[in-house]
């Protein structure tokens, strides 16, 4: 089945995804996701982070869509064009998700463990505005201790319902869910029932956001201050293949490995991710790559390709003169030293 | 050793009896000296006077504390990060209940250190800060040291004292 993205075709099996087809050619391509989770199955279709413009639906029907529709859920068709990054209307629909998903956002990346690592820091950097148009209240709730490991910050949360799948398809019997409806909507657990499955620590993992933390992480360290290893280990529960983040000789977190989607490869347990912060512990594979862009390899490796495009543009927008009337005529002292 | 060949002898001219006797030379350098007697001198007495450092000087940094007292810095590590020299580092704590007048966010800085020996007073630490927290002072200078000990300024040095504040020009 053959489908054109942003002018570059590719071949692909039919009932594939047209966000899975993007993926496909590249990350380039790729357009964002908020809320698909490639290994959770049902995900998608909520944060409408990556809807796209078809301007030919198939070759049979070339009409172009009425809509702008979500590249997550949408099969891709015979001969279908897709416009991403190169339409216009796409770009601006962007922008207007980004302002939707920070309605409620406390913006306190400053204090989140999540700042560096963060889907929302990347979509809102990469497609939003550096604004913000609104004065009202937000939303806020007190921060939740999800049993004795995670702490819920439903502050931050953008109800992609990613570790609501999580929980339902990974590990057995979920204890949380989403509560209430539109406005109002939140993750919570059965009054105080605490989440104390095994595998429940991967709801950190698959969380976008800052809204589910590891609380034995809590402020250790900023994201970009810790050196990724891979790391392994004979565990009889999971595949025991993880990522360790050393500061100095000590491991101060354990999270599961990712793909370049920042989609957890195999799913890890508690013992490991909570219980296992030695270096003894593991076997050491070698460092994590991590791309050059990422924050994360800020300060490790030579040549850092930050395009200086956004602070520029920020720099320039925030820019104050001084107002300083202080005297200064001496400054203009005759200068007749020889 | 000749290695280019291009080497020119100087042959040096006797020298004359007003040069000989260097009298000439000397008064001319003894005038040249009391001259500068009655100039307006080039250097300053410093520390004693000090010179204007403009309105935009980059000197001693500066940990800001809101209106209320509250320390605006929430070590997020942004100026550490900005830091081309690597001179920042902070150790970051969460608050206790009871604490909100000490510090405005949820999280602070337990301990927050300078490496002056490190530091080249770039400002880029005052450009990242998202909180206004970390300001280079531009009314007074880093403090001169003179033993490798002192070179580490910790939160004792560098927060801001309520009752003597640093307030800039235009900052309103």
């Amino acid at each position: 089945m053959k489908v054109t993205i942003d002018n570059i075709t590719i071949d692909v099996e039919p009932g594939t995804t047209i966000m899975q087809a993007a993926r496909q050619i590249g990350p380039h391509i790729a357009p964002p996701a908020m809320c698909y989770y490639e290994p959770l199955k049902g995900s998608g279709g909520k944060c409408r982070g990556c809807l796209v413009k078809v301007t030919a639906g198939s070759e049979k029907d070339p009409r172009p869509m009425p809509k702008l529709v979500p590249s997550c859920i949408t099969q891709v068709q015979e001969g279908m064009v897709v416009e991403n990054t190169v339409n216009e209307q796409v770009l601006e629909a962007r922008k207007g998700v980004v302002e939707f998903l920070l309605l409620n956002h406390p913006l306190d990346c400053p204090i989140c463990d999540q700042a560096g690592e963060c889907h929302l820091q990347d979509f809102s950097f990469e497609h939003g505005v550096s604004k913000t148009r609104t004065v009202e209240e937000r939303n806020t709730f007190e921060p939740v201790d999800l049993g004795p490991y995670i702490k819920l910050n439903m502050n931050r949360c953008v109800l992609c319902y990613r570790c609501v799948y999580t929980a339902d398809q990974i590990t057995e019997g979920r204890v949380h869910g989403v509560m209430h409806r539109g406005d109002h909507a939140e993750i919570s657990t059965y009054i105080e029932k605490a989440i104390d499955n095994d595998f429940s620590g991967n709801v950190i993992d698959v969380c976008p956001v800052g809204a589910l933390t590891d609380k034995t992480y809590r402020f250790k360290s900023r994201v970009w201050f810790s050196k990724p290893v891979d790391a392994s280990c004979d565990c009889g529960k999971c595949s025991g293949k993880v990522t360790l983040w050393y500061k100095g000789d000590d491991v101060i977190r354990v999270t599961a490995r990712k793909n370049i989607w920042g989609e957890v490869t195999s799913f890890i347990c508690n013992t490991c991710r909570f219980e296992k912060k030695k270096t003894s512990d593991w076997k050491i594979e070698g460092p994590m790559a991590v791309p050059r862009h990422s924050v994360i390899s800020a300060n490790k490796y030579a040549a850092n390709k930050i395009t200086p495009a956004f602070p520029m543009k920020q720099a320039a927008e925030q820019y104050k003169k001084i107002d300083d009337n202080r005297d200064r005529s001496f400054l203009n002292a005759p200068k007749e030293l020889n | 050793m000749n290695l280019s060949n291009r080497t020119k002898v100087l042959e040096q001219e006797e020298m004359t009896l007003s040069e000989r006797i260097y009298l000439p030379a000397i008064l001319g350098g003894m005038a040249t000296t009391l001259k500068h007697f009655f100039q307006k001198p080039a250097t300053i007495r410093y520390p004693e006077q000090t010179r204007y450092l403009g309105p935009v000087y980059r000197g001693m940094h500066i940990l800001k504390r809101d209106e209320s007292g509250a320390e605006r810095c929430t070590a997020c590590g942004l100026c550490a990060v900005a830091c081309p020299a690597e001179a920042i580092s902070m150790v970051a704590e969460e608050r206790k209940k009871g604490e909100e007048t000490l510090y405005r966010e949820e999280k602070y800085a337990k301990v927050y250190e300078i490496n002056m020996l490190r530091c080249i007073f770039c400002g880029l630490c005052e450009e990242a800060c998202p909180k206004q927290a970390i300001y280079l002072r531009h009314d007074k200078m880093a403090p001169v040291f003179e033993d490798r000990n002192e070179v580490i300024f910790g939160k004792d040095k560098l927060v801001e004292k309520m009752d003597q504040r640093y307030l800039r020009d235009g900052w309103k």
